[in-house]
């Protein structure tokens, strides 16, 4: 049966858009402009969902926007809050958490054993031998929606926005604070939860049109006013240093910095505590207005209205307003003179005066409350039940107080205190640049709300430079409180809830007290109050109060939990936005695709591991590749190695200290292997440094540390106060490494360079153009052959590497990939910094002391070096080669090198070489067992123990001839 | 149903008692005292009274029990750690807690979940070889594999992981997740069951040394005399230590987590990928928790950021997908104390009578039974636990470093 009103002036819904919906495998339809509570109610369904623990029955009971009741699962969309949910044609809804549909919930006898469930009752039992079989049940138990693993990833966008002033809330005091500091000439941003502003200006109104009246009137003013953007439907999600507050909105999440803020997000209004609190049925006062003024759905035919404030008074005359039958008003306070209680008086209600609800009862069809048993309460609150008697009604109705909903406020670090005269925290300090106003700073009236919201408006905007006028203070706390101090009536069954989220019983509180957990965070932590959905929204107040009460303290010396982000939960896809996992690819890049070059990750960079050829194997296709630069010439892309450029005055004293080398002698023309530690004397990082002048340096870092080394070396350069700048130049240029027996004669035909040895000899630097391009020519031999590393503006490397391809063609050229580039060096015994050494290894364990210049003044890592240098060394890098006749699994990099059973070291690089015809390989190996020829037994992961020979390196061109002159090594 | 929890439905008054006793005044002299009333101090001080006959002991807390990273870590318990005397110390406490919901006798809700290390780089697949080799080494149950073995145990992720697809993984069998809390409550309980005093809200405000030797502490209760102090205190370490005078390489780093809603049981094992920075497992609520890398500055602070929570749920949406519409409640933090090598601070100091239980950075929780079996030994018999030798604080001015770095960041 419908329980629709006549169409009201205030609200929300479009009587010609019908919206047809299902529930629960039942067809309803309510207006465009429904919640899917509000059509729900409206349809006469009472039981929405089960609850979490017990399985009980629920229905409507805050309605506002945390409503935890009303969890239900719409597909693939989890934890839908029908409270706030739009209904939308087709949503095929269902409630949370049900073992057999909400109205037939088996789970329910859950409730009957609720005696054998204390709290805490899975710390006290069901563990030893059974526990995995109780943690699946608990587990099966547990749980509230039930994902969809088909379901899509949604790719939500995200937006930043700036203002002047942001206000939390368009109820009457926002309103009021958004208007004022807008007037003043501060750009404001007005975000609400709801789907329109007005707040409880539109639904609070005590039977009088008029306030909702009023209210519109802000809203127009507002709306005209060209310097506030509203966001509506909008939650402020969290407040993060300097203004930083997260916007979600059903869409999309905007990223707002705003240079103040004005908290003006009200109050939650809080429950109160008898037996079978939780029925169908008994809702909040404000839940019921909401329901009347927005959705224009009669909340029940005949209310108990439970009072504490005059908040209640107001409620029951919009109810009686409204074609509710008021049967009674319980006021748990004494006798009241107020006009709304002569209004309810005239109207011939009852007023039951320090009246307490004793229990709810159950109707027939345990659907909902059928009675409320009423009784007196003695001075200290204890029911009377000599005197109890029944009043049927098909609702109760709560309004009993409120809680701030401060959690912004906390965030930003607000100290707040707890204000006897309005019986709730209240801010006490704020910090600069945040505003409070409306009920979150404890003021209630209508018309007092908007002169604190101005106030609070105008005070931002002064705090801003707009305004100079002193405001007025807070406007005076209220006559009366509006909330009660102690809205909770015992009762020897229980089942009067403090929790609803979690099922939690009053007498739970005094339990877990017992047990020793009487401090609030322990409380929260052992109960598991406020640790539901609505994280605490209408539980944390009452759960103060209990313990305040239990402890004999004052909620301020009991204090609150922390409150943290978020304000309301926020979905994965609107914090994850649309997702972005970057990638870089090199100028080269589709001219690698051309070649079919099989790419792989190195850092960000996609690089090529090797090319494809048809017909050919993977290992093949290496093994070519490496076979050609030996003997003719190949190309590879190294374009993602760092690259830096330094210049000024103090450049070779800047790197001197940065690097183990001498680079104050280097020669310009010249380039120099460089080493890099960190204060503890590790391996860093590696590169080449060229000095193209005196004071100008260009040089490389490894790929995977050039971002790293870049700010490292910025900063340094800052503390050390040098007289020299950086550029990082990694992105800007590309870098082709030509190696071969025959790379000269490649060159040649691209550069009027002269490249003979005595021109540009071994470890020369040229700056020269290559095929019309301005570049940077390096000799170098990191793969053990005639070579040049030829650096070049990014845009201008894929006409370098087609003309190198063009004028290799007849001498055999052709691309290699990382992974010969790696044989080749291993050939070479070349090592590479993060493959061959860890977080701990030091130059002398790499075999890399001959780049360290230890009689230096200064450099990174010198001191430690000198520390570590006095010990002895526990662990060499060595080379090491398996018999030719080897065949089978060879061993894997990070296989053991075992030694009389114990652990001896680790391989770090293994791979078969074409030149040598066998596998070869660099291990850490005790010093000991660092002699060329000593045996080594190296288990596999599978445990198979494989010999091997320590075996020096290079064990290809062990005289360098090859690539001419000294040792070099390049990174990769 | 339990027999168990019979009484509490027949019984009229709640049958049971307080589990730390509150303590209107502290003694004016105690055997020890330790400081910070955490899992790893309320562990010493079980492990002090029940294995040692030590109980004339203070735990003095500032706040309230395990309210420090004890409640605010991710709970992953497992021992696939890299160096010999990282594997063999997490081997150890990997054992005791196996047992210790029993020890306690409180349902620490200690379920053994299976744990995954992803791979997705050559190079991470790499140090995970080195991982299993060690472990498999020292006997503890580790190996590399496939994707299709994560597959199979986490049917529903998303291998491709947003563009950087899972190459292999290290699987660790006796991976483990427990109810961090009641870690601390069974411990608390248990010892103040031997006698130790436990006192909250009693924050300390100084020690005091003379001629090198504690003599006692100062709190905001008045002084205490005692001749061994334990200082378990993470984030707030570098503080005590100024007071003492020592000096070591710990940086605090804020370590950040959060927590979704309770969703019906679909994720068994843990699952970690130190390169999308993410791990995650399901508790027996249904909620998934979740955790990243540390912050990457220096913060003496519990203030959560936004952007973590942007870049953990992109992350978690990398792995799975179809989270797209589940939604994250919490965000929290906690401050973490790190050493240079990523394994921890322990046993006796320069100063006689001190002991440290410190550098616990973010593998501290998995920690807290032999933490509290070595330290309470340590601090028994005045000599550093064979177990824990390797962990002393001098080993930074004598660069004998345990390079933990590898298995030890993000993949709590």
């Amino acid at each position: 049966m419908s329980q629709r009103l006549d169409p009201l002036p205030t609200e929300w819904i479009e009587r010609d858009r019908l919206v047809p919906f299902s529930f629960e495998g039942s067809r309803y339809t309510g207006y465009a402009g429904d919640t899917v509570s509000s059509a729900l109610w409206a349809a006469g369904q009472r039981v929405l969902v089960r609850s979490f623990k017990y399985h009980r029955p629920r229905g409507l009971l805050s309605f506002a926007n945390h409503d935890v009741n009303t969890l239900m699962q719409a597909d693939s969309q989890l934890s839908v809050r029908a409270d706030v949910t739009p209904v939308t044609a087709g949503l095929n809804l269902a409630a949370v958490n049900t073992w057999g549909g909400v109205s037939r919930d088996r789970a329910s006898l859950l409730n009957a054993l609720s005696a054998f469930l204390p709290v805490g009752f899975y710390y006290k039992t069901f563990h030893g031998r059974f526990f995995p079989f109780w943690e699946r049940t608990i587990r099966k138990l547990g749980g509230l929606s039930a994902i969809d693993p088909t379901a899509p990833r949604l790719r939500t966008p995200k937006q930043y926005d700036f203002c002047d002033v942001l206000v939390v809330g368009a109820g009457p005091s926002g309103l009021a604070a958004a208007i004022a500091a807008a007037e003043a000439g501060a750009e404001v941003v007005l975000v609400d939860e709801n789907a329109r502003a007005g707040g409880s200006g539109s639904y609070q109104l005590g039977g009088d049109l008029d306030q909702a009246k009023q209210t519109a009137e802000l809203i127009q003013m507002a709306a005209a006013q060209p310097r506030i953007r509203q966001h509506l439907q909008t939650e402020a999600a969290g407040y993060y240093a300097d203004g930083w507050v997260p916007l979600v909105e059903p869409e999309r999440m905007t990223k707002l910095r705003a240079k103040a803020v004005i908290v003006a997000s009200g109050a939650f209004e809080q429950p109160a505590v008898f037996h079978n609190n939780d029925l169908p049925g008994v809702m909040l006062a404000s839940a019921a207005q909401r329901l009347i003024y927005r959705y224009a759905v009669k909340p029940m035919r005949r209310a108990v209205v439970l009072v504490g404030n005059s908040d209640g008074y107001r409620a029951a005359l919009d109810l009686a307003a409204n074609g509710v039958e008021v049967m009674a008003v319980v006021d748990l306070r004494a006798v009241q003179v107020s006009p709304e209680a002569h209004a309810i008086r005239a109207q011939g209600i009852p007023i039951f005066s320090q009246y307490g609800i004793y229990a709810a009862e159950t109707n027939p069809a345990q659907d909902g409350v059928c009675a409320a048993v009423i009784c007196p309460l003695s001075d200290t609150g204890e029911p009377r039940l000599d005197q109890r008697q029944t009043i049927n009604c098909d609702g109760i109705v709560v309004s009993v107080g409120w809680a701030p909903a401060a959690n912004l406020l906390y965030q930003t670090g607000t100290q707040m205190r707890f204000e006897e005269r309005v019986e709730q925290f209240v801010p006490d300090r704020l910090p600069e640049g945040v505003f409070a106003c409306g009920r979150v700073n404890g003021v209630y009236q209508f018309d007092k709300k908007l002169i604190d919201g101005r106030r609070a408006g105008l005070e931002a905007a002064a705090y801003l430079g707009f305004a100079q006028s002193v405001p007025s203070p807070v406007p005076a706390a209220e006559s009366e409180s509006p909330s009660h101090p102690w809205p909770v009536v015992s009762h020897p069954k229980g089942k009067n809830f403090v929790d609803f989220d979690e099922d939690l019983q009053l007498k739970d509180f005094y339990h877990a007290a017992q047990e020793g957990f009487d401090n609030i965070e322990l409380l929260k932590r052992y109960t598991t109050v406020g640790m539901g959905p609505s994280q605490g929204k209408h539980s944390n107040m009452n759960a103060l109060r209990i313990l305040a009460n239990i402890n004999n303290k004052s909620p301020q010396v009991v204090g609150t939990t922390t409150a943290r982000p978020f304000f309301h939960p926020v979905p994965f896809s609107h914090l994850a936005g649309r997702g972005f996992t970057p990638e870089r690819h090199t100028p080269l890049y589709s001219r690698h695709l051309a070649l079919s070059a099989e790419m792989v990750k190195a850092g960000l960079w996609q690089r090529p591991e090797f090319y494809r050829q048809s017909g050919f194997s993977r290992a093949d296709c290496i093994r070519q590749e490496a076979l050609n630069v030996r003997q003719r010439v190949g190309l590879i892309d190294v374009s993602s190695l760092g690259k830096l450029e330094l210049r000024g005055p103090d450049a070779a004293e800047f790197l001197e200290r940065l690097y183990t080398g001498r680079y104050q002698s280097l020669k310009s023309g010249r380039t120099r292997y460089a080493l890099m530690l960190d204060e503890s004397g590790v391996v860093m990082d590696d590169g080449v440094i060229a000095r193209l002048g005196p004071e100008h340096f260009y040089f490389t870092t490894t790929t995977s540390g050039s971002s790293r080394i870049y700010r490292e070396i910025s900063r340094l350069a800052l503390q050390w106060r040098f007289n020299c700048g950086i550029v990082n130049l990694t992105g800007a240029r590309a870098a082709i490494n030509l190696a071969g027996p025959r790379s000269q004669q490649v060159l040649s035909q691209l550069t009027s360079a002269d490249l003979s040895a005595e021109a540009f000899p071994y470890l020369a630097v040229r700056e020269a153009e290559v095929a019309g391009i301005p570049a940077i020519l390096m000799r170098v031999g990191f793969v053990g052959e005639w070579g040049y590393e030829i650096h070049v503006p990014a845009l201008s490397a894929p006409a370098l590497w087609d003309a190198l391809m063009q004028a290799g063609a007849a001498d055999g050229i052709r691309p290699f990939g990382l992974q010969a580039q790696r044989l080749l060096r291993l050939e070479k015994g070349h090592v590479i910094v993060g493959l061959d050494t860890d977080g701990l290894t030091t130059p002398a364990e790499a075999n890399l002391s001959w780049a360290v210049k230890s009689d230096k003044p200064f450099f990174l890592g010198q001191r430690s070096l000198a520390i570590v240098g006095q010990r002895s060394q526990s662990k060499t890098l060595v080379g090491f080669t398996l018999p030719a006749s080897f065949t089978g699994q060879p061993p894997e990099e990070c296989n053991l090198v075992i030694d009389q059973g114990e652990i001896a070291g680790r391989v770090t690089s293994i791979a078969f070489s074409p030149s040598l015809e066998r596998y070869i390989g660099l291990a850490y190996v005790p010093p000991a067992q660092s002699a060329d020829g000593t045996s080594l037994a190296i288990r596999n992961s599978d445990g198979a123990m494989i010999p091997a020979t320590v075996s020096s390196t290079p064990c290809y061109d062990p005289d360098n001839r090859r690539q001419k002159e000294s040792f070099l090594t390049e990174a990769v | 149903m339990p027999l168990r929890l019979l009484k509490f439905g027949l019984v009229k008054s709640y049958p049971e008692s307080r589990m730390f006793r509150q303590r209107d005044r502290l003694r004016p002299t105690y055997d020890a005292v330790i400081i910070g009333g955490g899992g790893h101090g309320l562990a010493t001080a079980y492990y002090l009274a029940k294995d040692h006959g030590i109980n004339n002991v203070a735990v003095l807390e500032r706040g309230y029990l395990g309210g420090g990273n004890t409640g605010r870590n991710t709970t992953i318990i497992r021992s696939n750690y890299l160096t010999p005397a990282g594997v063999k110390f997490y081997d150890q406490s990997l054992r005791l807690w196996q047992a210790l919901s029993e020890t306690l006798d409180l349902n620490l809700f200690y379920t053994n979940r299976g744990h995954f290390t992803l791979a997705h780089t050559e190079a991470s697949l790499r140090t995970l070889r080195w991982r299993a080799e060690v472990n498999k080494h020292y006997g503890i149950d580790s190996e590399v594999v496939d994707p299709q073995t994560v597959q199979a145990a986490c049917p529903h992720m998303d291998l491709d992981c947003g563009g950087a697809p899972v190459m292999g993984a290290l699987y660790h069998a006796p991976g483990s997740i427990a109810r961090h809390d009641a870690v601390a409550w069974g411990y608390g309980r248990e010892a103040d069951r031997q006698g130790v005093e436990i006192h909250q809200q009693t924050e300390v405000t100084g020690i005091r040394v003379e001629g090198g030797r504690v003599t006692g502490v100062e709190t905001i209760r008045g002084a205490i005399a005692t001749p061994k102090v334990i200082c378990a205190v993470a984030g707030f370490t570098p503080r005590i230590l100024d007071w003492v005078g020592l000096r070591s390489p710990l940086k605090i780093h804020p370590l950040q987590a959060m927590v979704s809603e309770p969703m019906k049981a679909w994720l068994d094992p843990i699952i970690v990928s130190s390169s999308l920075h993410v791990y995650v497992s399901q508790t027996a609520r249904g909620e998934l928790v979740m955790g990243a890398s540390l912050d990457p500055y220096e913060l003496h602070s519990t203030r959560s950021t936004l952007d973590f929570a942007e870049g953990l749920a992109a992350r978690m949406l990398d792995l799975f997908p179809f989270l797209s519409q589940a939604k994250v409640v919490r965000q929290w933090a906690g401050m973490a104390d790190m050493t240079p090598d990523f394994a921890p601070i322990m046993g006796k100091t320069d100063i006689e009578g001190f002991y440290l239980d410190a550098g616990w950075g973010t593998w501290g929780f998995k920690a807290t039974p032999i933490c509290g079996k070595t330290m309470a030994e340590t601090v028994a018999r005045d000599r550093n636990h064979e177990l824990i030798r390797e962990f002393s604080l001098d080993r930074f001015s004598k660069y004998a470093l345990v390079g933990e770095k590898g298995a030890a960041s993000v993949g709590h």
